[in-house]
């Protein structure tokens, strides 16, 4: 703490840092997205097929009419509350150390929400009568609900991604005036919207955040909620279950954070923000998400065992093809991989480090994604009159599709990273400013105190602290 | 096609001299004769507008209700023919149900005591449908005769009536089903979905332009052991080409009983519980012949696909 630098040399090496990738792209940035790009080509190819031959180039038939498709629908769609829900809890409890991870984590909801709400589409049978759900939508129909609530989250969501970033919009104006391309400057000149940094703009911007942090809650809620609907409103045993949106819900948060995790490894690696993402920022993130992985195997007891004490109905088929039958390997690997081993690498303090943290989170990643095939599947499986249980494999027209879809996600997300800082600079600077004047009172360390759940509230933290962090995490 | 099955004739139109009754009897028994081998291309052609049922009781001027009844006693999966069950079988012949498609299938269903029983299963008409509740577009309602149909031209797709469904009982075109060349004229209807395309759902309709024009639909003129009853809950009668019985009272003597009521969907179809003891089937004697899609063969290049997966 005594270490606190001045604040202007602070600013300065963090805007140099964090505007870097804006004005400086090397070799290796247009090979990723020449590759990205390719990837993405190929799905697009296997996209058209599907349009000529129709759905039969799918794995999917009558009986298991839902596959991968709709799975990756859920899956990113879960990984969407990333973003915005995480960096609004985070704000609204006021966690200082979240200032250099949250316009990442907004990011992700942008992009996560562009990406998984393609699959429906992508899985319709008629494409081509898309707009037939705004000539004929019904209100009582989940799937309207659905696109009520995602565009209301997207809408939501890229406004919350906007507003904080008007302040480094007008930096990048000012600072890259003579850096950038021209269009770029036009860009940054239009989108900073005539931000002077004046006490007036500042108060109404921060009215404005403050709004949209609360109001962002809800509708994060909500989506998750109702895409569980899609299942929770049919008679089919394994999905006809009350407990279904918070358990939606809770496991969107969960693969939100790994996905955060992973994000943050990558950009800090590629732009080099080692001095300002920090292990200790890992291992919180680690905490929130063990935390999750305790609300998930609850959630795992809670329904497995009220359903598997009676097995009435069908719950039988279900219990066997989910822990020993055809969808047990997916289920172990989704309870082992995806829960058990996560949470223990960050429950021991020799794993709690930052690459262990990172390897939890692409097992929950994983283990997620499993976790709403074996859903999807696994409920379409279970057989309604007396037939013989159908099988479900994904072609290489559904594999290419996901390949696609994933690059689309990356490519976004890299495109993103070159047109904005991915860093808040001007809210990484203010709480750095407000660290440094504060720091010496005591009555700044009670205030601290307050919010021990913001683990190293103004000290572990402090880019430039280089205080001993807990946890194993050493500043670089 | 079969020929036409001469024992379900008119001759049951005279019992009674009620004239609405005569007319319902008319309705019902005229199709028996000849219609099968008409086919469905002759059968669609009456039917050219796009209607949504359109009959009512001729006493009290209100839609019919209509109903189906199937007396398992009755059903034998079709063991004593010695072919696939003719119910299912009409019914692909007569509609250009494209394969693997079975409108009306019969499961065989495991009894307690080791025996099995058939039961032959079309679209359930539910009124409370979980299939139409969920439908994003109103591709798929409920007539005001309680039957419930699909609109091929406006659905998307989206295949969450297949989730809803808890009957198995809808199914989609994964590609372009076939479609032989002596319809190339057949208007499309919701009530003939000959012509549906591909990316669409397709299912049981309760062949709505038949009982429109006086037939029975075609799985009942069928059956060869008149397991299958064809009613109208207004006017609270039902017929399976032979005999003409009081619906409610045939209903509730016989005890009869709907698929997995628990669900609260309130099927039309009503069954009334047996192992086709009343055609001699030893309960026993199990399995059924396969299902057959013979017209397919007629179209060059059809394309076809399997019901359970690849």
């Amino acid at each position: 703490m005594e270490a606190v630098r001045p604040v202007k040399e602070f600013r300065k090496q963090l805007e140099e840092r964090v505007l870097a990738p804006l004005t400086r792209t090397g070799k290796g940035y247009y090979l990723l997205v020449g590759f990205l790009l390719l990837v993405v080509g190929w799905g697009l190819y296997a996209y058209f097929t599907q349009l000529r031959e129709g759905l039969i180039v799918t794995g999917m038939r009558d009986r298991i009419n839902w596959g991968l498709y709709i799975s990756l629908f859920v899956f990113f769609i879960g990984i969407s509350h990333a973003g915005t829900l995480i960096s609004a809890i985070l704000r609204v409890t006021k966690a200082g150390w979240r200032t250099p991870i949250t316009r990442m984590a907004e990011f992700i909801t942008v992009v996560a929400l562009m990406t998984g709400a393609l699959f429906p589409i992508i899985d319709l049978g008629r494409p081509d009568r898309v707009l037939n759900l705004f000539l004929f939508g019904r209100w009582q129909s989940p799937v309207v609900w659905d696109i009520l609530s995602i565009t209301t989250y997207l809408t939501g969501s890229f406004i919350y991604l906007y507003l904080p970033l008007v302040p480094d919009l007008a930096l990048c104006r000012d600072r890259l005036a003579g850096l950038a391309s021209p269009w770029k400057r036009l860009f940054f000149g239009v989108a900073s919207l005539g931000w002077r940094d004046e006490a007036g703009q500042k108060r109404l911007l921060g009215i404005a955040i403050g709004m949209m942090m609360v109001l962002i809650i809800p509708v994060a809620v909500s989506v998750h909620t109702v895409v569980s609907w899609i299942f929770a409103m049919t008679l089919r045993e394994p999905w006809d279950n009350p407990m279904f949106g918070a358990y939606f819900v809770a496991g969107a948060i969960f693969s939100g954070i790994a996905t955060i995790i992973v994000l943050m490894a990558i950009l800090r690696k590629a732009y080099h923000l080692e001095a300002y993402i920090k292990p200790q920022h890992f291992v919180n993130l680690g905490y929130m998400m063990a935390a999750f992985v305790l609300i998930m195997m609850y959630f795992n007891l809670s329904e497995y065992v009220t359903t598997g004490y009676k097995l009435a109905g069908e719950e039988a088929f279900h219990f066997r093809q989910l822990f020993s039958g055809e969808l047990a390997p997916y289920y172990w690997f989704y309870a082992i991989g995806g829960m058990v081993v996560p949470g223990l690498i960050i429950l021991f303090p020799a794993t709690r480090t930052l690459a262990g943290v990172v390897t939890a989170a692409v097992l929950v990643n994983l283990g997620m994604f499993v976790e709403r095939y074996f859903i999807v599947v696994g409920g379409l499986r279970v057989p309604l009159m007396p037939y013989t249980p159908a099988t479900y494999f994904p072609t290489w027209v559904e594999w290419s599709i996901m390949a696609g879809a994933v690059a689309w996600f990356g490519l976004i997300i890299a495109i993103f990273s070159k047109l904005f800082p991915v860093i808040a600079v001007w809210e990484v600077a203010e709480h750095h400013e407000a660290e440094a004047t504060r720091v010496p009172q005591p009555q700044a360390e009670a205030q601290s105190r307050r919010y021990p759940y913001a683990v190293g509230g103004g000290s572990g933290l402090d880019p430039d602290a280089g205080a001993p962090t807990p946890g194993g995490g050493k500043a670089p | 096609m079969s020929p036409p099955n001469g024992k379900k004739g008119l001759q049951s139109a005279g019992l009674r001299t009620d004239a609405s009754r005569r007319r319902f009897l008319k309705l019902m028994g005229a199709g028996a004769v000849g219609v099968a081998a008409l086919g469905a291309g002759l059968g669609s052609l009456a039917v050219t507008k796009r209607a949504e049922g359109g009959t009512e009781d001729p006493t009290t001027k209100r839609p019919r209700r209509w109903a189906m009844v199937v007396d398992l006693r009755s059903c034998d999966g079709c063991q004593s023919q010695g072919k696939p069950p003719q119910c299912t079988a009409a019914c692909i012949q007569s509609r250009y149900v494209p394969e693997p498609m079975e409108w009306i299938e019969v499961y065989e269903k495991d009894l307690p005591g080791g025996g099995t029983q058939f039961i032959p299963t079309p679209c359930q008409h539910c009124q409370n449908a979980p299939c139409v509740n969920v439908c994003p577009v109103g591709a798929t309602w409920a007539t005001p005769e309680g039957t419930v149909l699909v609109d091929q031209q406006r659905c998307i797709g989206c295949r969450l009536c297949m989730a809803a469904c808890p009957y198995d009982r809808r199914f989609f075109n994964w590609a372009t089903a076939p479609r032989p060349p002596e319809t190339a004229f057949v208007k499309y209807s919701p009530e003939n979905q000959l012509g549906a395309p591909k990316g669409t759902v397709m299912k049981c309709d309760f062949c709505p332009e038949m009982a429109r024009v006086g037939w029975l639909p075609y799985c009942i003129q069928a059956c060869p052991n008149g397991a299958i009853y064809w009613g109208d809950l207004e006017e609270d009668l039902a017929t399976n080409g032979e005999k003409v019985v009081t619906l409610s009272r045939f209903l509730s003597e016989n005890e009869a009983y709907r698929l997995k009521e628990d669900l609260g969907t309130q099927p039309r179809v009503y069954y009334i519980p047996g192992h086709g003891q009343g055609v001699g089937r030893d309960s026993y004697k199990k399995g059924r012949l396969p299902t057959q899609w013979p017209w397919k063969e007629t179209v060059a290049g059809a394309k076809t696909w399997k019901r359970s997966g690849q």
